[in-house]
């Protein structure tokens, strides 16, 4: 277990490394067991057979001390290879060959005695398992046989045949991880087996491995080969490529393959178990040996490195085992007793072991998991919220459903607010209508998007909804339409009583304003372009009309000069007089809609787009509750002095709104007490600043810091992601189905196609690992019945799910 | 009455011309549109000008519509299936499964208001075209034969030329734009030795009084042999069925011109007793005697050439002669022709260059994909005479199948002669999955039409919002932009529906063990019939439509899906058939195309940039979709949205935090929250 303890220590230093130059701080190494020499006292070292890397440099520079602590983090495996690692710093007088001219030319060096046999440049041994990847690789020459094509393995092959056995690996690129493992392996097990090592994918691929991003080891048994034109046997190890998986992989390739026993199964103990691997007994008879022998040794070659195979003699067997038993199951782990099977097909001996691999499995799974996420599983939150709600009976009783020939009929008679939907809402008749059974009806109603709400009114043009679908706001939608708008205020009294919100009591609750438009009677477009403005908003705010001759006793009242609007925010019980510039029917709507706005909103998940088209950066309080009076009113101050025109300044109650929580998380880290005042640039860079905690929202602080992030002396506190929205998992990919299972694709009649799907395949670079995981299946080609659809697949997932437990 | 005596005449195309010089003789009546015969397409081209308003008319030989069905099929029975239940309100998807009925917005013009038998009578179709044709108040002259058609060349005209129409009454009619509709009319007659004593389709008794105890050999393999097989099944010792290729059942070649199941009585006796029978063998060889007992036997033709002309027929050798066990040795009563119909191609001058295509189109005439005739520009084929198209393959040559492609005919024209485009319906992006959800599930005219007519999906810039075109003709995809006036700049999707591969084929077995696919990954290897989308960055040029892979209805694309096939033909389930779909289009398209509640934009616009379209085109624009309480419920018990593509680390090095700050009561954030803890772990 040795190995094992020193990747994890490697591991750990060398991600202090890599943090240690992220945060640029200049970093000394106090290496103490990377000996620093000058090159005379190096040499003098030097002891003959003994293999020793040195690293030859000038100064430090930081941009070789990267390399340095990867260098100090390879001294330790190294030595345990009886390798000894030196930096020779080259000192003006006493230059060697081997000091580079330049500061930015130096390499390594390794020499076995005083006999040089590689230099390495120093991005070779880009981290601590390039060096001992490499070192390795330039001792174990002979060892560790490196190939490029077919050819060579089979020469290799043929050469061993009947004399050793072969460790066949491929791996990515040399110096990565997987390689190193593979030479620490070779390291030890080189004189008993030959290895072979290629980095070519073509001939992985000419040896019918599948999944070949993957680094791959093979076990070739050629030492059993005594006719030459055999093949040998070959073991592919299922594992990831680490040094602890090879050397228990090569152990199990040891293991006896068939041992013959005649005592209690549950007392039998081999090597298998120790290597953590189960037992299978095949049962036999003196009557039927032969046979079973050859069963066995099948057995055994199917399922060499998962089990042992033993084969039980069941005539010279003190212990009764039962009668019908032909195959005994032994875990590997102590005290389980042993399992008598019933077994009469090969292929269910595999599968028994196969599902019960527990101990190994357990360390794959880790890297299953990595995998991430299944292309099969739904990501679209509003879909799987439906899907799961869909058991739920919904009260729709209340509303009637309309079909094509009841939809006429009912509209024309009452007033309706019909929606519109795809099977996948008084005194206001509330209907629904199926697009997916009436289509003719919604296409005829210009509905193409669903779900719709429109209202039918008698006698009056259908008014879309176009508003948040939800029942708030919908039912503000419906109450407000109760009346037609603008409302025809005929005196100065009524005037009055609409704007202190007595004469539409019951509807102040669902628009906390209403708009007066005041024009003198002779102002007839005026009057019409308004009555256009109030009959677009309807539904939203309420609106109403004074053209009385004495309406100048209403503009005097409120400082206001013809045409003008009166707006009334009733909460606030304040009336306020807007000039109407411009009496365009669409520049009242934008006036209309400018002045809802509040001066300090409080900021919900329905009122923030209204806020978002302004574009300005939102300057906003994180309150626990409600809003502090005394930070209200220091802001309040300032947008009366102008102060924050180019921002919006709001604050945003977690109470009402908890999802303020997920936005404080991705700002802050850790999060700081509240409340908290933010400024999120969200239209221009995505910069969020935050106003220092430690300091009281005052004028006089406030401002000091918008002064600041003005001049630029403010760090953001995070900077918002602005990725695009990407596909957020890979599609199947059925063209390279279609492709793989149609060899004979007709390439040549379309060579321009066949660039372009090139150019999609690069674009989509990133999606092919997960598709590759995808390719296996195709292999096989089949075509699965229907009813081993989905529950089958939710068993395949559930025992998946048992063997990570 | 002087111009009835020239009739004969104008045979010359000298005489013609001649006439022409002389307006005076006759002043031709121009119309934009002509449709000649009142059958069933004709009618449909009718419906579609009269709703656009244009100036056309029909011309029909007899005095009312439909005059094929008033005789064929002899035996009465249509055997297009009248299906007046579906289980469904959708008008749309009901014209699925209702085979007879012509498209109209008038929905006491179905045929299921006609008939109520599955496989109806064909008078009730004569009915049924009577009353399409009067409801509507379709412009029909009846009783006016078109004897010759020719061109006349004209600079102003709309395609260069006039089509001239005299009819047997030697009226001329002047049209800019030809719609023939005249079916198929001609008996199609093989000759060879013998066939003077042939009885046809057309004329044979259908009284099965007239078999009894006879011996019968029916030439051609197709419906209408069955049909008369069928009819003196009972009756006959037996019957032989001649035809030089093997049987083909409508049911394993998926082509529903095919031998019918409801036909195939004879195919029993024949399998289980070796009673009735079918041989094959070319009809060109054969030769047909009558001996002296006015019995007909069958042999060979170079038997009838060697022995020479002048001997008597029970001199001349036969093949059981030498071959004492030939199949067809016994001695027939009667011998009955069933191979059916030919195009007429008598009445047009050659001018008009309307030849007749080769091998098996040689009874139709040759057009393009847009049924457009490849001789001349304005000439459309319309109906049972434009099965050229996807003979033996789709459902061209039946109503069905061509009341859909009059209507792509009639959009190519509205189009090229008044400047409205193709129908289009422009959407947000965010409604694309939707849209085709919905299109697979309804359309009818995508579904009888597989391989010939599809959908295309015009991607505006930046993939922000699209168009959706219906029903196109896929074979002209390359044009589509001069046909229909739209404009393809930002790749598009086509929308076919397809069977297997290697499903279709009289030879095939299409009951075999796993024949469906239930699997999403495997839906590629679907069999049955099943929506497949097309991805092209640009549209396809016609030198990769003409040279596109075999078996392909379109050139490679750039991506492919398939929905996989379903059982019910109910594409909606979300797993198994959006989500897949959904993934496809996110793909090609490069964006996420996940709806989100209204909490998740909200979430979105503060911590990111960027938005998804469904919040950009959705939340911002004030039409966010607020949850309800049981639907946040589940939406936090399944943890979405997840954000795979997101690498914020700021996010998920916040949900590291060991005092995670996280209410109970705070169900929104618990979402991506929940789900970076997670990704974390996996880092460690």
């Amino acid at each position: 277990m040795q190995l094992e303890l020193i990747m994890s220590s490697g591991f750990s230093v060398f991600r202090v490394a890599i943090s240690f130059v992220i945060m640029c701080i200049s970093y000394m190494p106090t290496i103490d067991s990377l000996p620093e020499l000058s090159p005379q006292k190096y040499f003098s070292t030097l002891q003959p057979g003994k293999a020793s890397l040195a690293y030859f440099c000038q100064a430090d520079s930081p941009r070789t001390s990267v390399f340095l602590e990867e260098l100090n983090e390879a001294v330790r495996p190294l030595q345990d290879y009886g390798i000894s690692v030196a930096k020779v710093n080259c000192v003006k007088e006493e230059t060697s060959r081997y000091c580079g001219k330049e500061k930015d030319f130096m390499k390594a060096y390794l020499f076995k005695g005083n006999i040089l046999l590689r230099e390495f440049p120093t991005d070779t041994l880009f981290d601590v398992n390039a060096i001992v990847a490499h070192v390795l690789f330039a001792l174990l020459f002979n060892e560790v046989k490196y190939i490029t094509n077919l050819e060579d393995l089979q020469n290799i092959e043929n050469a061993l045949k009947g004399k050793a056995n072969i460790v066949f690996s491929y791996v990515k690129a040399i110096g990565i991880p997987e390689h190193r493992a593979v030479m620490e392996a070779a390291f030890v097990y080189g004189t008993t087996y030959q290895f072979v090592l290629t980095t070519e994918i073509a001939l992985l691929e000419s040896i019918g491995s599948e999944d070949v991003e993957y680094a791959h080891l093979y076990f070739f048994h050629c030492k059993l080969v005594l006719d030459l034109t055999q093949q040998c046997r070959r073991t592919l190890m299922e594992q990831p490529l680490t040094t602890l998986n090879i050397h228990l992989f090569i152990k199990r390739m040891k293991a006896p393959l068939l041992t013959e026993v005649a005592e209690d199964p549950q007392q039998v103990s081999t090597v298998h178990l120790q290597l953590g691997l189960p037992l299978v007994f095949i049962v036999s008879q003196q009557a039927t040996y032969e046979a079973d022998r050859r069963t066995a040794e099948w057995v055994a070659w199917r399922l060499l490195g998962k089990a042992g195979v033993l084969l039980l003699l069941r005539d010279s067997l003190e212990v009764n085992i039962p009668q019908h038993a032909n195959v005994v199951f032994k875990r590997a782990e102590k005290g389980v007793p042993v399992e008598f099977l019933v077994l009469h097909d090969v292929d269910l001996i595999i599968s028994h072991v196969e599902n019960n691999m527990h101990i190994e499995e357990i360390q794959e799974d880790e890297d299953d998991d990595v995998e991430g996420p299944d292309i099969d599983t739904q990501d679209d939150e509003v879909a799987e919220s439906v899907y799961r709600d869909r058991k739920r009976k919904l009260p729709l009783e209340l509303t009637v459903e309309l079909t094509e020939e009841s939809f006429n009929a009912t509209v024309m008679a009452s007033d309706n607010i019909v929606l519109f939907y795809v099977d996948c809402t008084s005194t206001m008749l509330l209907t629904r209508i199926n697009c997916a059974d009436w289509s003719d009806v919604c296409t005829k109603q210009n509905v193409t998007e669903f779900p719709f709400v429109k209202m039918y009114k008698k006698g009056k043009n259908p008014v879309s909804y176009t508003g948040m679908l939800g029942t708030e706001d919908l039912l503000k939608f419906i109450q407000l339409n109760r009346i037609s708008y603008p409302v025809n205020i005929t005196s100065i009294q009524e005037a009055e009583e609409y704007l202190s919100g007595e004469l539409y009591k019951d509807l102040i609750s669902y628009s906390s304003i209403s708009i007066l438009g005041l024009f003198s009677p002779t102002m007839t477009t005026a009057k019409e372009d308004f009555s256009e403005a109030g009959n677009y908003l309807k539904g939203y705010v309420i609106t109403g009309i004074y053209s009385e001759e004495d309406v100048l006793l209403l503009s005097n009242k409120y400082a206001a000069t013809l045409p003008a609007l009166l707006l009334a925010r009733h909460t606030e019980g304040k009336i306020e007089s807007i000039p109407l510039a411009s009496t365009h029917a669409q520049d009242v709507v934008q006036i209309i809609t400018d002045a809802l706005l509040e001066t300090f909103p409080e900021i919900t998940v329905e009122n923030l787009p209204s806020y978002f088209r302004l574009q300005k950066p939102l300057l906003m309080l994180f309150s626990d509750g409600s809003v502090n009076p005394q930070y209200k009113n220091s802001i309040l101050i300032l947008v009366k002095q102008k102060y924050l025109d180019s921002f919006i300044p709001c604050w945003l109650n977690l109470k009402n709104t908890p999802v303020g929580r997920g936005i404080l998380q991705a700002y802050f880290d850790p999060l700081p007490p509240l409340p908290l005042l933010v400024l999120v640039n969200l239209h221009s860079g995505g910069q969020v600043f935050v106003f220092p905690s430690d300091q009281a929202i005052t004028e006089e602080n406030l401002v000091l810091w918008l002064k600041k992030l003005e001049a630029g002396l403010e760090n953001p506190i995070t900077i918002l992601p602005a990725q695009e929205w990407k596909p957020p998992l890979p599609a199947y990919d059925f063209l390279s189905m279609m492709d793989a299972a149609t060899s004979q694709h007709a390439t040549k009649k379309l060579p321009k196609c066949m660039k372009e799907t090139d150019v999609q395949e690069n674009d989509k670079e990133q999606h092919e690992d997960k598709s590759a995981v995808r390719k296996e299946p195709i292999e096989t080609l089949r075509i699965k019945h229907w009813n081993r659809s989905n529950w089958f697949k939710e068993a395949e997932k559930s025992f998946k799910c048992d063997k990570e437990l | 009455m002087g111009l009835s005596a020239a009739t004969p005449l104008w045979s010359s195309p000298g005489l013609l011309l001649a006439i022409a010089l002389h307006p005076a003789l006759s002043v031709p009546t121009h119309r934009d549109y002509c449709v000649l015969g009142a059958g069933p397409a004709g009618l449909q081209m009718a419906y579609f000008l009269q709703r656009a308003g244009r100036d056309y008319a029909v011309f029909e030989r007899t005095q009312r519509p439909g005059s094929f069905f008033t005789r064929y099929p002899r035996h009465r029975k249509l055997i297009s299936i009248n299906k007046r239940y579906t289980g469904n309100a959708n008008s749309e998807f009901n014209l699925r499964h209702d085979w007879n009925s012509l498209l109209s917005h008038d929905p006491r013009l179905l045929f299921r208001h006609y008939s109520r038998a599955y496989f109806p009578d064909a008078h009730d179709m004569v009915r049924y075209l009577s009353d399409f044709a009067d409801t509507l108040g379709l412009h029909v002259l009846y009783n006016t034969t078109i004897t010759h058609v020719t061109l006349d060349k004209d600079q102003r005209a709309w395609n260069g030329h006039h089509f001239i129409l005299t009819d047997q009454k030697g009226h001329v009619h002047r049209c800019s734009v030809l719609l023939v509709a005249t079916g198929l009319s001609v008996p199609n007659q093989v000759d060879f030795p013998g066939s003077e004593y042939v009885e046809g389709y057309e004329s044979v008794s259908v009284d099965p009084e007239d078999f009894v105890g006879q011996n019968v050999l029916i030439l051609g393999r197709g419906n209408s042999a069955f049909e008369t097989a069928d009819n003196i099944l009972g009756v006959t010792n037996f019957i032989h069925m001649l035809s030089r290729s093997r049987v083909r059942l409508s049911w394993a070649t998926h082509y529903v011109g095919d031998l019918r199941a409801i036909n195939n009585g004879l195919l029993d006796t024949y399998q289980l007793k070796s009673l009735d029978g079918l041989l094959e063998s070319d009809l060109t060889d054969l030769a047909i005697l009558k001996d002296s007992k006015g019995k007909f036997h069958v042999t060979l033709k170079f038997f009838l050439e060697e022995a020479g002309s002048n001997q008597s027929a029970d001199s001349i050798p036969l093949p059981q002669d030498d071959n004492d066990n030939f199949a067809m040795r016994v001695a027939y009563d009667r011998v009955i022709r069933c191979l059916g119909w030919n195009f007429d191609f008598s009445i047009f001058n050659k001018s008009l260059r309307l030849n007749s295509g080769n091998a098996f189109g040689k009874k139709y005439p040759l057009i393009r994909a847009s049924y457009e005739s490849k001789g001349s520009r304005g000439l459309f084929i319309l109906g049972t005479a434009s099965h050229s198209v996807d003979y033996r393959k789709s459902a061209g040559g039946f109503i069905h199948g061509f009341r859909y492609t009059a209507r792509a005919v009639h959009r190519l024209l509205e189009h090229r002669h008044h400047g409205i485009t193709w129908p289009a319906t422009e959407l947000p992006i965010t409604q694309l999955t939707s849209s085709i959800v919905r299109r697979v599930n309804e359309a009818s005219g995508l579904y009888q039409m597989f391989g010939v007519l599809a959908d295309v999906i015009l991607l505006k810039e930046n993939a922000t919002a699209f168009e959706y075109l219906e029903e196109f003709p896929l074979q002209m995809l390359a044009q589509l932009e001069m046909l229909t006036g739209r404009k393809v700049q930002h790749g598009l999707f086509v929308i076919n529906m397809e069977y297997g591969r290697n499903f279709s084929g009289p030879d095939k077995d299409v009951f075999f063990d796993h024949r469906s696919v239930g699997h999403t990954e495997d839906a590629w290897q679907s069999n049955f019939l099943h929506p497949v989308i097309y991805y092209y960055r640009h549209l396809p040029t016609e030198q990769e439509v003409r040279f596109r892979p075999a078996h392909w209805p379109l050139p490679r694309p750039t991506a492919i899906h398939h929905i996989v096939e379903d059982f019910l033909t109910d594409w909606t389930a979300p797993i198994g058939h959006i989500l897949p779909l959904r993934r496809f289009l996110e793909n090609c398209l490069d964006t996420d195309l996940r709806s989100f509640y209204a909490e998740s934009c909200f979430l979105f616009a503060l911590t990111r940039q960027k938005l998804p379209p469904f919040c950009q085109q959705g939340y911002l624009r004030m039409r966010g979709l607020m949850s309800t309480e049981s639907l946040r419920q589940h939406r936090v018990e399944s943890r979405l949205p997840r954000n795979h593509a997101a690498t914020d680390s700021r996010l998920e090095d916040s949900s590291q935090q060991p005092g995670d700050h996280e209410p109970p009561d705070a169900p929104m954030a618990t979402g991506p929250l929940a789900q970076s803890l997670d990704s974390n772990k996996e880092e460690l």
